[in-house]
């Protein structure tokens, strides 16, 4: 049941970067008992609206109400007294610390003589949230030995702890496997429940429309409109979100028949990679499957050198290689993007061009060992212009483009090298709509040249949309191979959880 | 992407801080800017300059050497040990710059193939190479080396100071190397995140090997040159001599954490070094306030440099 006044309004939300105009007079209602999608492409300005929110930014203008009332949010703190709590996409537990201690980080009660910390009352207090939410944990386990799942829900904890009345979530879901995302939604339904308001910012939309009530939709830092989830379809709420009918979501095209490029047999890494033999043919794109820890990362890590075999042969072109090193297979013309952009795949200081050509500088040395910078800003302009790189100029530093954008850079980074085998781990995780078809349209056109393409993904609409053929990994080996046309989401998440037959 | 010299030059606040330096100084002590005086500074400043060059490759990977002072001891000693038996002085140079290159390998060595932190393994071998010096030398300086190696230290030609000359030769090296060369992009791109270097097919361990055995190359051609514009070679050569070769590349803007900044930028901290403890001398500034100030200034163009940012 719904309240009628709404919990929070925020009005003529206008923020300016240097360069970007971010929001333009924007609008947001949240009511207590609902659970609000906040909607919109990457760039969108659903994360600066939070931001400002919170108190992690300030806006330029505007108005923020609470319960009645303007209120004035300068930090983090006074919107913490305000009841609004934001857990953001990046998690931001402390590893080596307790789970009760992270909870009431920088809340702590102690005794005003002793300034000590009443750690029997925070344990209880912890113990209590938890068991809130349906939690039963030990709260003296550290931090880091919990999955991504578990830190979620400490997360809660903590925005509960602060007696919040409004839990704003960025892209929760993301790092969660379908069964922790299945916990976090009863967690969401619970307190929907006793009456929180909750904002729910995903890319998602399976997801929104399960657990999300309405839906507010931003594009371009402009407000374009609100919907209850039962009024609206899929494809109505695409178009408020790109501006245009999107034909497909996942485009996916016949393959040309090729050769098999890369054989692996019985490769094992330590304990997580174990008797791993499958192929890889030219022309087609090979999905790999598989719950959180299933191996799959570590796997694409092994054939790419990154992690050192304990055993095991590969084969690129029947010729068997021995890999000790990313360099040795980019130049068997096996390349890896990973899973992890921020970490493993940009270097945050560089500008767009040099991220791009960082792997591909050889090519353009002449003599005295010079780089031929005219030959280099060709290429790069080439590939802007190729992959749509949205970025102001090539010597734009890459850390102020948008997650979709930075993406594309490191793929065509990639595509630089012509490689044979491009193994692409999580391509469209955080990415936002539209660019994620541009990803999967370069994907084919690499396909149609005959390369092969060896796609890890949590995503299986992604998986099922777009790939040939499906490996399915559980627990270190490859529990289970399907062909496209048998393929389906049961089968999938039967040989992923380890069912045989 | 046009990264040409002036270009550089010009995104320097350090330069601003130079300048105001050397109109300040001037303006206390005319004497400052007699070409004698000038010809003075930039031999002084090209001790350490040609360290501090070594030292920009080092903590552009994110490193740091602290053995500097100590390979320029040992290597500065063999060579004249070599001179005094053998008379041959380019031989003793040569096997001066080998060893500097031998210690600089143990240190990137254990630093990468031994992921060893880079403060521990440099600190060590400070130490135990400081030791060995003293051994070589018995505890004792090794002077009569002859007229013409004291000419490197001394002598000019067309007019510049052989060191100056020697500091502009491997400043123009190092600038060529860093902003021209695919080695220098993969140094920028391995001190801004490892990991995505390592995985773009970047030798990383090989970089960061040979940015020690470049920083103790110049260490030990410092080492000549100290050596021979006193005219011997003692024991406690290059004491503290890191301190002023890390002071001047942060002094040019380069960040300690590695993947930012430039050699441009050390030359300009060296400068501002150099010229300070002229200018201080020419005021008669006693030697004790000296240290006080130095100090201070670094500590203030480092939060005038973050605050601009």
């Amino acid at each position: 049941m719904t309240d009628i006044t709404p919990l929070l309004q925020m009005k003529n939300i206008s923020k300016s970067f240097p360069g970007v105009k971010a929001l333009e007079d924007v609008r947001l209602e949240a009511y207590r008992g609902e659970v609000l999608a906040l909607l919109g492409e990457n760039g969108a300005g659903k994360s600066t609206l939070m931001k400002i929110l919170s108190g992690v930014y300030n806006m330029d203008s505007g108005n923020i109400i609470i319960g009645g009332s303007i209120v004035n949010i300068k930090n983090i703190k006074d919107a913490e007294k305000l009841g609004i709590a934001i857990i953001h996409q990046e998690l931001s537990l402390l590893p080596n610390l307790s789970i009760w201690e992270n909870i009431f980080l920088g809340n702590e009660v102690f005794s005003r003589l002793t300034r000590r910390i009443n750690k029997k009352v925070l344990k209880e207090k912890s113990q209590m949230l938890l068991n809130d939410i349906g939690f039963y944990i030990d709260v003296d386990i550290l931090v880091k030995n919990l999955n991504v799942g578990e830190k979620q829900l400490i997360e809660i904890a903590k925005a509960l702890s602060k007696n919040s009345k409004v839990i704003i979530m960025d892209e929760p879901t993301t790092a969660l496997t379908d069964v922790e995302t299945d916990n976090l939604f009863r967690v969401i339904t619970k307190l929907k429940n006793e009456n929180m308001g909750i904002v729910y910012i995903s890319h998602r939309m399976d997801e929104i429309f399960k657990i999300c009530d309405r839906i507010t939709v931003l594009r371009d830092g402009k407000y374009i409109g609100d919907v209850k989830t039962k009024d609206i379809t899929k494809d109505d709420l695409i178009s408020m979100m790109v501006g245009r009918k999107l034909e497909e979501q996942f485009p996916y095209r016949e393959s040309p028949k090729c050769e098999t490029i890369l054989k692996v047999e019985n490769l094992c890494f330590g304990e997580k990679v174990f008797n791993v033999s499958f192929s890889a043919k030219g022309g087609e794109i090979l999905g790999i499957s598989g719950l959180m820890g299933s191996g799959r990362t570590e796997l694409a890590k092994t054939i790419f050198g990154e992690y050192k075999k304990t055993s095991g042969k590969v084969f690129v072109d029947n010729e068997e290689v021995n890999i000790r090193s990313p360099k040795d297979s980019i130049e068997k013309g096996i390349c890896y993007l990973s899973e992890d952009r921020k970490k493993e795949g940009l270097i945050l200081g560089m500008s767009v061009g040099e991220n791009m050509t960082l792997a591909n500088l050889k090519k353009y040395e002449n003599g005295a060992k010079r780089i031929n910078k005219i030959k280099e800003s060709k290429s790069i302009e080439e590939y802007i212009k190729k992959l749509s790189i949205k970025t102001p100029s090539p010597q734009q530093l890459i850390k102020y483009l948008s997650g979709g954008n930075q993406q594309k850079v490191i793929l065509a980074k990639w595509l630089m090298l012509a490689p044979e085998v491009l193994i692409i781990d999580e391509p469209t995780r955080g990415i936002d709509v539209g660019a994620k078809k541009e990803i999967y349209d370069v994907l084919n056109q690499l396909k149609s040249m005959g390369k092969s393409i060896i796609m890890i993904s949590s995503d299986m609409t992604e998986i099922l949309g777009i790939c040939d053929r499906i490996l399915i990994m559980h627990e270190g080996t490859i529990s289970g191979e399907l062909s496209r046309k048998y393929a389906s989401q049961e089968l999938i998440m039967k040989y992923a959880v380890g069912i045989k037959g | 992407m046009k990264k040409n010299l002036k270009g550089s030059i010009l995104k320097y606040k350090s330069l601003v801080g130079l300048l105001v330096l050397c109109i300040v100084i001037s303006f206390i002590s005319p004497r400052f800017l007699g070409i004698a005086n000038i010809k003075n500074v930039l031999t002084q400043v090209s001790v350490n300059a040609v360290i501090a060059i070594g030292m920009s490759f080092v903590i552009l990977t994110g490193g740091i050497d602290l053995s500097v002072g100590s390979i320029l001891a040992v290597s500065a000693a063999v060579a004249a040990g070599m001179i005094k038996s053998t008379g041959n002085i380019s031989f003793a140079i040569i096997v001066a710059i080998a060893i500097g290159c031998l210690i600089g390998f143990i240190n990137g060595f254990l630093i990468s193939k031994g992921r060893i932190q880079a403060f521990i393994v440099t600190l060590a071998t400070m130490i135990i190479f400081r030791g060995v010096t003293y051994v070589y030398t018995d505890g004792i300086p090794i002077s009569g080396l002859g007229q013409s190696f004291s000419g490197i230290g001394n002598k000019t030609i067309l007019g510049l100071p052989i060191p100056v000359l020697i500091m502009v030769i491997v400043f123009g090296i190092a600038y060529y190397i860093l902003s021209q060369t695919r080695y220098g992009r993969y140094l920028y791109a391995l001190g801004g995140n490892e990991d995505s270097a390592r995985l773009s097919g970047i030798n990383t361990d090989k970089i960061k090997t040979l940015v020690y055995v470049i920083c103790g190359a110049t260490a030990a051609l410092s080492g000549i040159i100290v050596t021979s514009r006193i005219g011997s070679a003692s024991p406690n050569a290059g004491v503290s001599f890191e301190l002023d070769a890390i002071a001047a590349v942060v002094l040019g803007g380069t960040s300690l954490a590695g993947g930012e900044g430039s050699v441009v930028g050390t030359i300009i901290g060296a400068l501002i070094i150099g010229v300070l403890n002229n200018g201080l001398n020419l005021m008669n500034v006693s030697p004790f306030y000296q240290s006080i100030i130095k100090g201070l200034v670094i500590l203030l163009a480092v939060l005038v440099e973050k605050k601009k940012k």
